[in-house]
């Protein structure tokens, strides 16, 4: 069984945003290349973190890559700012919602 | 800190990016741009990104239709795809009022050049067949107007003018100007003075304060307005539907968000940019009687931002008060990412060239000073 020696793998194999497909290497690439310094700017920019899951999975990862590459200390990087809803809701709930009162 | 600039531009939305570049690539030098939080982190960011010809008044419809044309070759022009995209603009009029007020806007947007029709019910379900057009009495339809992505515009703009030359001061907040008689002597920041003698005010909802930073008073207010997006689904809307009478649009983007947005008439003048639970279910309900195939798609993230709205919808250009080399370029009281590219040239050629075009004489402050005000009525 040859298996995969994880710490060989090429940045741009290793996937960060799964639900907008990026990987290491993009992350490396928008703080270097792009000079972005905060989860905010790479999801504003990247759009990682603005998938499905709406960073749930990303963003603490993009937060650690952050502080490795910058030299930043993990606890002062800022998540991204929350915003709601906190999980996905199909838009008739909404239009439908009459306070709660015999919800479907 | 301690730097002298031909010029210091106070915010790095799309307004200060799209001048900041203008401005190097014709040839001025040690241009800064100060921006309190990060590049596109105001309305910039924020905003639906639509780019519209269709407007009501010939200022608007004239930076809007040159504007385009800068949009048509933008990724080339600054070597970055921006997801531009011309899925043209329906606007749907539900009463006669709103007919004849849209014959009276075909009828001059054509007359400016503009490719524009008023088109039946049935003709707008053809271009959108999920439409739901009960009640529609009839639409406008542009098929060059569109969309692109704000952030990657604004990007696209700032990494060119980095390239330029142009300097970025990122959570830097400007909190006075020093002045000497009708001269700007320096900016004053968080992180030390930076010597000058223009400033140029771009700084989108919060123009008021940097003008009263010199005693001057300009009539631009600032708005909550919100906005949602769902998860991507498959393409079903090309353009960007309006209805006034609703007071909502919606677009799909490339990626298969639908976003909307929606106007309050109601709403305070504050820095609010919280987004509320009335305004998800106002826009769902509305929304989903136009277009009833979305009810089972998921919205994923709702936001605001700050419209900064002037008395007639129209942007103020140029110099005001006493101090010539105090430039303005805010109030674009909600559409101001599409009108950017265009009116950046303007301003770059007055700044540079101390040419006064007939577009900047008409947007100066002084319109305000008389009775009759053209006003943009087409505004959501
Ligand atoms: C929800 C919404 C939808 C919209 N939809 C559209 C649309 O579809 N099409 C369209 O064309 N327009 C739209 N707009 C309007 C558009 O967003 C704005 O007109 C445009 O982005 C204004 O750009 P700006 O560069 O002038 O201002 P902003 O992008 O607001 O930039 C101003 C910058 O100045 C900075 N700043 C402020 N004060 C200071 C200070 N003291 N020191 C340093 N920096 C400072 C801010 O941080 C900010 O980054 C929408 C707006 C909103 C809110
Ligand atoms: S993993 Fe990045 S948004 Fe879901």
């Amino acid at each position: 069984m040859g298996g995969i020696n994880i710490m060989e793998l090429d940045d741009r194999d290793i996937i960060i945003c799964r639900c907008e497909d990026g990987t290491l290497a993009d992350v490396k690439d928008a703080i270097h290349r792009l000079g972005l310094r905060s989860v905010e700017e790479i999801k504003r920019v990247k759009r990682f973190g603005m998938g499905h899951c709406q960073g749930k999975t990303c963003g603490k990862i993009i937060a650690q890559i952050i502080s490795q590459e910058l030299g930043i200390p993990y606890e002062d990087i800022k998540p991204a700012t929350p915003r709601q809803p906190a999980k996905n809701i199909r838009l008739d709930k909404f239009a439908n919602y009459n306070g709660g009162k015999n919800e479907d | 800190m301690k730097i002298n600039a031909s010029c210091v531009i106070i915010g790095a939305g799309i307004n200060g990016c799209t001048l900041a570049y203008e401005l190097a690539l014709n040839g001025m030098k040690d241009i800064v741009v100060v921006e309190k939080n990060f590049i596109a982190s105001g309305a910039t960011g924020r905003c639906g990104g639509g780019i519209r010809q269709q407007w009501s008044t010939p200022m608007n419809i004239k930076f809007a239709v040159e504007s385009v044309h800068i949009f048509e070759k933008l990724d080339e022009m600054l070597n970055y795809k921006t997801e531009y995209f011309q899925g043209g603009y329906l606007i749907l009029a539900y009463t006669d009022e709103e007919v004849n007020q849209f014959e009276k806007n075909v009828r001059l947007q054509k007359s400016l050049g503009l490719e524009v029709d008023i088109i039946s019910a049935e003709q707008a379900k053809k271009i959108v067949p999920r439409l739901n057009v009960d009640g529609v009495k009839a639409a406008t339809y542009c098929a060059t107007d569109g969309h692109a992505n704000p952030f990657y515009v604004t990007q696209a703009y700032a990494q060119k003018a980095k390239e330029l030359g142009v300097k970025f001061l990122l959570d830097t907040e400007v909190h006075s100007i020093v002045t000497e008689g009708n001269n700007i002597k320096s900016v004053t920041t968080n992180k030390g003075n930076i010597n000058t003698d223009t400033v140029i005010n771009a700084s989108g909802g919060y123009a008021h304060l940097i003008a009263k930073m010199l005693n001057i008073d300009i009539p631009v207010k600032p708005y909550r307005h919100e906005i949602l997006v769902t998860e991507p689904v498959n393409r079903i809307i090309d353009p960007m539907i309006i209805s006034f009478y609703h007071s909502i649009y919606f677009r799909q983007e490339l990626n298969g968000g639908i976003l909307m947005g929606q106007g309050d008439p109601n709403e305070p003048s504050s820095f609010n940019v919280e987004g509320s639970f009335p305004f998800v279910q106002e826009v769902t309900s509305k929304v989903l009687k136009l277009m009833p195939c979305l009810k089972n798609v998921a919205m994923v993230r709702q936001w605001a931002g700050l419209y900064s709205v002037t008395p007639d919808a129209q942007p103020i250009l140029g110099p005001v008060g006493d101090f010539e080399k105090f430039i303005q370029v805010v109030g674009f009281s909600g559409h101001g990412f599409m009108l950017a590219p265009r009116v950046a040239q303007h301003l770059s050629n007055y700044i540079i060239n101390g040419n006064t075009s007939y577009e900047m004489k008409e947007l100066s402050i002084k319109r305000f000073e008389n009775a009759q005000l053209n006003v943009d009525v087409n505004v959501v």
